[in-house]
């Protein structure tokens, strides 16, 4: 399951952004997922809480936000929303659709004391 | 647990080196390398007090192995509350591993190739069969396996100098274990080298290792729906090899639709047909390594 070593990953980046603030705990830790990125929400969020422990990022809530996928579609000749990779252009029902967007993890922001 | 592949506990091993990461409290971190011959059981490392601790060694053979324990930081007081927007990629420092890889790769002139799929596919036994077509051509090969360095033998046996990673129970390779693996491979200017990752569908998608050109491969006894079942990876390819093709007569496999399906999550995806058994497709393939390997050229 990757999302643990992703969820290592943010979990250390708030760390040492927490660190770089001089804050002594983070209280919420915002997260945007893109819906056609690599990463199942709610395996991210099982996997977050048990990669915060005994760090300074311990008891965060996470605040997870999914984002949608966008693709632009060849045969439209435009950008339509996309819900899952494999899925038909909603405009045309085809596929030569490239992803553009909806693909991230990011930290959002961070509730510090 | 592993920093760069937390899936496991302390398990990913390199063969042919040893380094290790240290993590204190105040946040710092340095490395250190040394070699040294003997198995190294990671849950004995472990010295009291000094849990925050990264590294890889190698066990018999010189495989290395990562691992971190639970950071041990002790929380001050509370002070008042601030919202502190970041807007950071958490991907970014393996996909900054990946750039030095893939700059590394491409100064000595090097075609680097991802490949994936599930295990079983049989990347390996593919992958003999065309590193002995290959004879001339400076070649060398990570091998990703949770465990055992079986494939690494194989690939020696045929000739290549290999390293395998051992990632314990993590899923995938990352850019740092490639990095690691490429420092003990010996240069292959102008040559190729071929990434074998772990057996999965899923997780290796994520991770850039700083590859040219990433290759998934489908046997045909699969099916047709795994394009669907597993875009994710599908998605990232840059070629599919439909894998032993030979089985076709034995096995109800639609090769049109499992073509067909893989283009609806990547269109214009490029396929080949392939068997080390027959030696159908092999052709195409190595002329399809020897246009990247060109390329590679072009660019270095």
């Amino acid at each position: 399951m990757h999302e643990m070593s992703l969820a290592l990953a943010l979990v250390g980046l708030v760390e040492e952004r927490a660190r770089g603030e001089g804050a002594a705990r983070v209280l919420t830790v915002g997260v945007a997922v893109g819906r056609l990125g690599h990463v199942e929400p709610e395996a991210l969020a099982f996997c977050l809480d048990g990669a915060a422990r005994g760090t300074l990022v311990e008891g965060a809530r996470f605040a997870i936000e999914e984002r949608p996928g966008r693709a632009w579609c060849f045969d439209c000749a435009a950008e339509v929303g996309l819900d899952r990779r494999g899925a038909p252009c909603p405009g045309c029902g085809g596929h030569m659709l490239r992803v553009a967007g909806g693909e991230e993890l990011r930290v959002t922001t961070m509730e510090i004391a | 647990m592993c920093t760069t592949c937390g899936c496991g506990a302390g398990e990913t091993r390199i063969e042919g080196g040893h380094a290790h990461m240290h993590r204190h409290a105040d946040g710092t971190v340095h490395a250190h390398h040394h070699h040294h011959d003997h198995p190294h059981p990671h849950e004995d490392d472990r010295a009291p007090g000094h849990d925050d601790h990264d590294h890889h060694h190698h066990g018999p053979g010189g495989t290395i192995h990562y691992g971190r324990g639970p950071a041990g930081n002790s929380v001050p007081g509370l002070g008042q509350t601030r919202l502190v927007a970041i807007e950071a990629d958490v991907l970014a420092r393996n996909d900054a591993l990946a750039a030095a890889n893939r700059a590394r790769l491409a100064r000595a002139r090097t075609l680097a190739l991802n490949l994936v799929s599930s295990p079983g596919a049989g990347k390996t036994t593919l992958l003999v069969e065309t590193l002995r077509r290959m004879a001339g051509v400076p070649v060398a090969v990570i091998e990703g396996d949770q465990e055992t360095s079986t494939d690494a033998e194989r690939i020696r046996a045929a000739g290549a100098p290999a390293v395998q990673v051992n990632t314990g129970k993590g899923c995938h390779l990352d850019a740092a274990m490639v990095g690691h693996a490429l420092d003990h491979l010996p240069a292959v200017d102008g040559g190729v080298v071929f990434i074998e990752n772990v057996g999965n569908l899923v997780c290796p998608a994520a991770f850039d290792l700083g590859e040219s050109a990433r290759v998934v491969i489908a046997s045909v006894t699969e099916g047709e729906d795994k394009p669907l079942k597993y875009p994710g990876i599908f998605a990232t390819a840059d070629l599919l090899l439909v894998s032993k093709s030979d089985l076709l007569p034995h096995v109800d496999c639609d090769t049109e639709l499992l073509i067909a399906n893989a283009r609806r999550v990547r269109p214009g995806l490029a396929v080949i047909r392939i068997s080390a058994r027959t030696g159908e497709g092999l052709e195409d393939w190595l002329a399809w390594i020897d246009a990247g390997r060109r390329m590679a050229r072009l660019r270095g």
